[in-house]
């Protein structure tokens, strides 16, 4: 019987990898190959091409020695490429006009390199990277150049950056995106990334549309963006995308994809059933598979398709885009839908900053399975979670244990602080780690005041004392500790507890609830909590004298304490809005009391240095110009901050500083357990970076997106799409029961990033309540939130009509004189408190 | 200590567990009176960060003893021994007070 002649078009690596399995299968003595190759030399490795910069030659890259065809009997033609096929004769024809009748017939062809049609994209030293004669290309133009851009951040790309890199010029990515490698990693991923390759020495630009290669002025030639913006260069590589090799395919009428491709079946067969089509040409299911493992898997099921004579129960039936790599010595991994893209799913995010490690699962609706991964910096997990992700396995109670560190020997455990490696920073003041604080509650340590004296933990800035608090708590649970959740030693509840009892019980003043259910005198811990909840239950004065002792001094003076004793300033501008005529006001105020100014991260204005006493007066000139206070001082709303917005920006879709300035003095005055700060931007440009604040909103085409939870500070907390699209009522109406439910819920001085990641349940508790009002408390929500709005006053209008209330505001109580340890000396223009050093020169020499 | 004994105000220009700052011969002193209307007097300046601020404190007990908060970096510092909580080699001087009808007086 005669040999059965097979010709491959194309000696690429899956043209290769499918005479391989020819050649090591059972029935290679019955086929005949004939193997044709555009490219002057037979296969070789395309993965490790960037090797070849590094020093591999090109033989070393080879899929199989030189001879290896012939010796095994195979016809390779090098250099000779295929150029039409007589699909009646069946036989393919090569440019030299050579004629080879087949049997069947494999299109091996590949890919090629997408070069965008940008003007001047077909100048000398714009270069593409697929062969080793590209390489060589790119060797010769980077020669006498010193710098060189990469036009695409993909995988290739960054690739491709590595080589510029390699060859000692300056690299650039300049990517179309918002990130690098957006097909496999997500936001937090692709920042991570491009952090890392720019710490190596590349720099990218991302969202960047190329317009135009021009002649450069410094360099060959200068790239001009969409964006006004421009590079200059000395050579430029596209890597933009590959398209599918399908020309010889295309010209003989086998069926393409509407994008190119040329469709194949599962058994990877053409519209011509003598005529295979695999690797990076084929078009199977809709989708282009540009890796390798898929290749070679159609070689496989093309292969065991024809020996079978169609027998086989190989099929091709799509494959994994999974993907680990290393590029540029930094690991990245993606697996599945990394992007999240399946309706319902959920995802687990967890960075060390430090460590630059960033990783992210995503799950499905229920939790169950695991649906895609994004790993960059550590691909440790990546094995273990391509194995939940491909066989289905089922997850474990708690997801995120697969990508969090695991503390030594012990198991990686569940939600909270115990998601902190135990080399976390938890006080910054005294580099305290969550492992420090472990360590000194196994050794006994089982209170706060304990921990602060075995660590010097929360004894700084304090500002750490609500995690420390939670570590501790954990640990001692983890120890088998009751935990005391009390709020203090004068009240053995919580403080959602505390909210019930007053609510409840209807009880109106501090001095009441110690009676009924506390001992002592109370404290500063439990008394600000309390009157924080008495103003956010009746919204009553805080200056009423029943109140008055319960406040920290801010709230007591209405104004922020300063290190020396002075006050600051921070009047109310609603959306970082201010008139011409309050601007002057405020600074002729600021110089008539010698205040330092500045503006804040919170777009408005900070006076600094006001005396005590200076401070009714202040107030008086502020108000009689229509300033209200601006709650700098209060566990209360801050700022919304944002963007001009439609009304003045050419990308804003809705007015973001209307709808702003409207909310900021709906819920002014709203006390809560700890701050609360708004972010409205007009666009997904995010200007106003709602995303990293308590409530974030950002206008869409439709309507106003609802972000909730989101935190900046110590520990930034990305914040949470709970509602898309929502008019402006329903979205004021979502608000009012976010925050109240907060404000009833919430532990003191725990911001609502905190609250949220304890909330059992998560994002779909949280909607469940306040959307579906599972628990029928919206109307409840509602209603205390418009009791609030509606019996809002401004505390400073109230308090300098009010003699009796302004006489606290005397530094000594029996005498006119001021402090003399307030001293200020001049930095920039403007004073400063001095230093204890500074305090000791005669008073006339400072000012 | 001399018997000189200094009015300083009305008993009313004090809120109820709440403090004020007296001058006294050149010194800071910080004034407090409890609900049931004891007083006590310890410096004003608060000794961690160096700024006359402890009469705006917040007032308490902690266990048995009675204290105010530093507004600053709040520590608690014993009305009646002057003593800091957190640091027992902190202590602040302790004045003597008395109210003597609605007036109020420190010991100088
Ligand atoms: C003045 C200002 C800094 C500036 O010069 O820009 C400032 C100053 C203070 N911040 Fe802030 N923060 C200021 C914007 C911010 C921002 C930026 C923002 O709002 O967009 C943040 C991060 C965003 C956030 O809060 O999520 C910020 C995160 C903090 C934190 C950490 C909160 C956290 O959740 O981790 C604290 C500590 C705390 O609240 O416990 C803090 C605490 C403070 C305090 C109140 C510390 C204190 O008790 O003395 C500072 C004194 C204010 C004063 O007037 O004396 N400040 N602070 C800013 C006032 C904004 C305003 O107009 O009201
Ligand atoms: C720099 C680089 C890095 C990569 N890194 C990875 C990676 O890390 N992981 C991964 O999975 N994949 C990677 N890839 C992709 C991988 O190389 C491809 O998926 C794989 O090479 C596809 O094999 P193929 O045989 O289908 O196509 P090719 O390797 O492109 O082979 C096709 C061959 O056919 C020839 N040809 C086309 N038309 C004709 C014709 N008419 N006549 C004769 N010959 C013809 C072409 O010249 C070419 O030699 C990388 C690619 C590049 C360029
Ligand atoms: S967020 Fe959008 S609308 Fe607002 S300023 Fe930025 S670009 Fe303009
Ligand atoms: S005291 Fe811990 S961070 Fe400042």
């Amino acid at each position: 019987m005669s040999k059965q002649r097979i010709v491959i078009v194309g000696n690429g690596m899956v043209g290769h990898k499918f005479i391989d399995n020819v050649l090591n299968g059972e029935s290679r003595d019955q086929y005949q190959l004939v193997t044709f190759s555009e490219e002057p030399r037979q296969a070789y490795d395309r993965v490790h091409l960037t090797e070849y910069f590094a020093g591999r030659s090109a033989d070393d890259l080879l899929m199989a020695p030189v001879g290896y065809y012939e010796e095994n009997g195979v016809e390779i033609h090098i250099d000779e490429k295929i150029v039409d096929i007589d699909l009646n004769a069946k036989e393919v024809i090569s440019a030299s006009g050579l004629r080879v009748a087949y049997d069947k017939l494999i299109l091996a062809t590949g890919s090629y390199p997408f070069v965008p049609p940008i003007p001047g994209h077909d100048k000398e030293h714009c270069l593409v990277y697929r062969t080793i004669e590209d390489l060589e290309a790119i060797k010769a133009s980077a020669k006498d150049a010193t710098s060189g851009v990469v036009v695409g951040g993909g995988l290739l790309g960054l690739e491709a950056a590595k080589a510029l890199h390699d060859l000692e010029i300056q690299a650039h990515v300049v990517q179309f995106s918002d990130r690098l490698m957006d097909v496999q990693l997500d936001v937090g991923g692709g920042a991570m990334l491009k952090h890392k390759i720019e710490a190596l020495g590349v720099q990218v630009h991302c969202s960047k549309n190329t317009i135009n290669i021009a002649d450069g002025e410094n360099a060959r030639y200068r790239m001009e963006f969409a964006d006004g913006e421009v590079l200059e260069t000395d050579m430029i590589l596209f890597s933009a995308g590959i398209r599918p090799q399908d020309e010889l395919a295309k010209k003989v009428g086998l069926e393409l994809g509407p994008r190119g491709g040329i469709t194949v079946n599962n058994q990877c067969q053409t519209s011509n059933e003598d005529i295979y089509a695999i690797g990076e040409c084929a078009l199977w299911n809709g989708q282009i598979f540009g890796l390798v493992a898929p290749g070679y898997q159609m070689a496989q099921v093309a292969h065991d398709h024809i020996v079978t004579t169609g027998e086989t129960e190989n099929v091709f039936t799509g494959a994994d885009m999974s993907t680990k790599l290393k590029l540029m010595g930094v690991d990245v991994a993606s697996i599945g839908d990394a992007l999240g893209r399946t309706p319902g799913s959920h995802s687990y995010t967890y960075v060390d900053e430090p460590a630059e490690i960033y990783k992210r699962i995503v799950v499905s609706e229920d939790k169950s399975k695991l649906l895609g991964a994004v790993l960059v910096g550590e691909a440790e997990d990546y094995g273990t979670l391509l194995q939940y992700a491909l066989n289905g396995i089922d997850l474990p109670e708690h997801p995120d244990s697969l990508i969090l560190p695991s503390r030594d020997g012990a198991a990686p455990a569940g939600l909270g602080p115990d998601a902190l490696p135990d080399t976390a920073q938890i006080c910054s003041c005294y580099d305290v780690t969550k492992g420090d604080i472990c360590c000194s509650v196994q050794n006994g340590a089982q209170t706060i005041g304990e921990l602060k004296d075995a660590t010097k933990a929360a004894t700084g800035c304090g500002g750490c004392a609500a995690l420390v608090t939670q570590v501790m708590n954990s640990e001692l649970e983890n120890l088998g500790v009751e935990v005391n959740t009390d709020i203090c030693e004068h009240f053995p509840h919580t403080r959602q507890e505390l909210f019930h009892i007053i609510k409840v019980e209807k009880i109106k003043t501090f001095y009441e609830l110690l009676e009924k259910h506390g001992t002592g005198h109370g404290c500063d811990i439990c008394k600000p909590t309390v009157g924080s909840i008495l103003a956010s239950v009746w919204n009553e004065h805080v200056m009423d004298s029943d109140i008055h002792p319960l406040q920290d001094t801010n709230d007591y003076y209405m104004a922020n304490l300063q290190k020396d004793g002075t006050y600051s300033i921070v009047p109310r501008m609603a959306g970082g809005e201010v008139t011409p005529e309050k601007l002057i006001v405020l600074g002729q105020v600021a110089k008539d009391y010698n205040l330092y100014t500045k503006v804040t991260g919170g777009q408005r204005i900070d006076l600094f240095g006001a005396r005590a006493e200076e401070l009714p007066e202040i107030w008086r000139r502020l108000v009689d110009a229509g300033f209200e206070t601006g709650h700098a001082y209060g566990k209360s709303l801050r700022t919304v901050k944002s963007c001009v917005g439609s009304t003045w920006c050419r990308y804003g879709v809705d007015d973001s500083a209307g709808l702003a300035v409207e909310l900021e003095n709906r819920y002014k005055g709203l006390r809560s357990p700890h701050k609360i700060k708004f972010g409205v931007s007009g666009c997904t440009r995010e200007c106003a970076e709602a995303q990293g604040k308590d409530i974030g909103i950002i206008a869409t085409e439709s309507g106003w997106n609802l972000y909730v939870c989101g935190n900046g500070g110590m520990k930034p907390r990305h914040a949470d799409l709970i509602a898309s699209d929502l008019d402006k009522e329903t979205l004021i109406q979502y608000i009012d029961r976010v925050l109240m439910f907060y404000v009833r819920t919430a532990d003191r001085l725990q911001r609502t990033s905190v609250w949220f990641d304890n909330l059992e349940g998560g994002l779909d508790y949280l909607k469940s309540v306040v959307i579906d009002d599972k628990l029928d408390i919206c109307g409840d929500l509602e209603a205390d939130m418009q009791h609030v709005v509606d019996t809002y006053e401004c505390e400073w209008k109230k308090a300098i009509d009010n003699p009796e209330k302004l006489k606290r505001f005397r530094h000594f109580v029996n005498s006119p004189e001021k402090d003399s340890n307030v001293v200020f000396v001049e930095t920039r223009g403007q004073i400063r408190p001095a230093t204890e050093e500074e305090k000791k020169i005669p008073v006339a020499e400072v000012v | 200590m001399s018997d000189n004994w200094i009015e300083i105000c009305k008993l009313e220009d004090i809120v109820p567990d709440t403090g004020v700052c007296a001058l006294v011969n050149e010194k800071q002193v910080a004034l407090f009176r409890t609900r049931n209307d004891d007083l006590f007097a310890i410096d004003n300046l608060d000794p961690f960060s160096n700024a006359n601020v402890l009469s705006r404190g917040i007032v308490g007990s902690l266990g048995e003893k009675l204290v105010v908060a530093s507004p600053i970096y709040k520590q608690h510092f014993c009305l009646e021994t002057g003593t800091c909580l957190e640091d027992d080699d902190v202590k602040l001087s302790v004045y003597k007070v008395k109210a003597e009808g609605n007036s109020v007086a420190i010991q100088a």
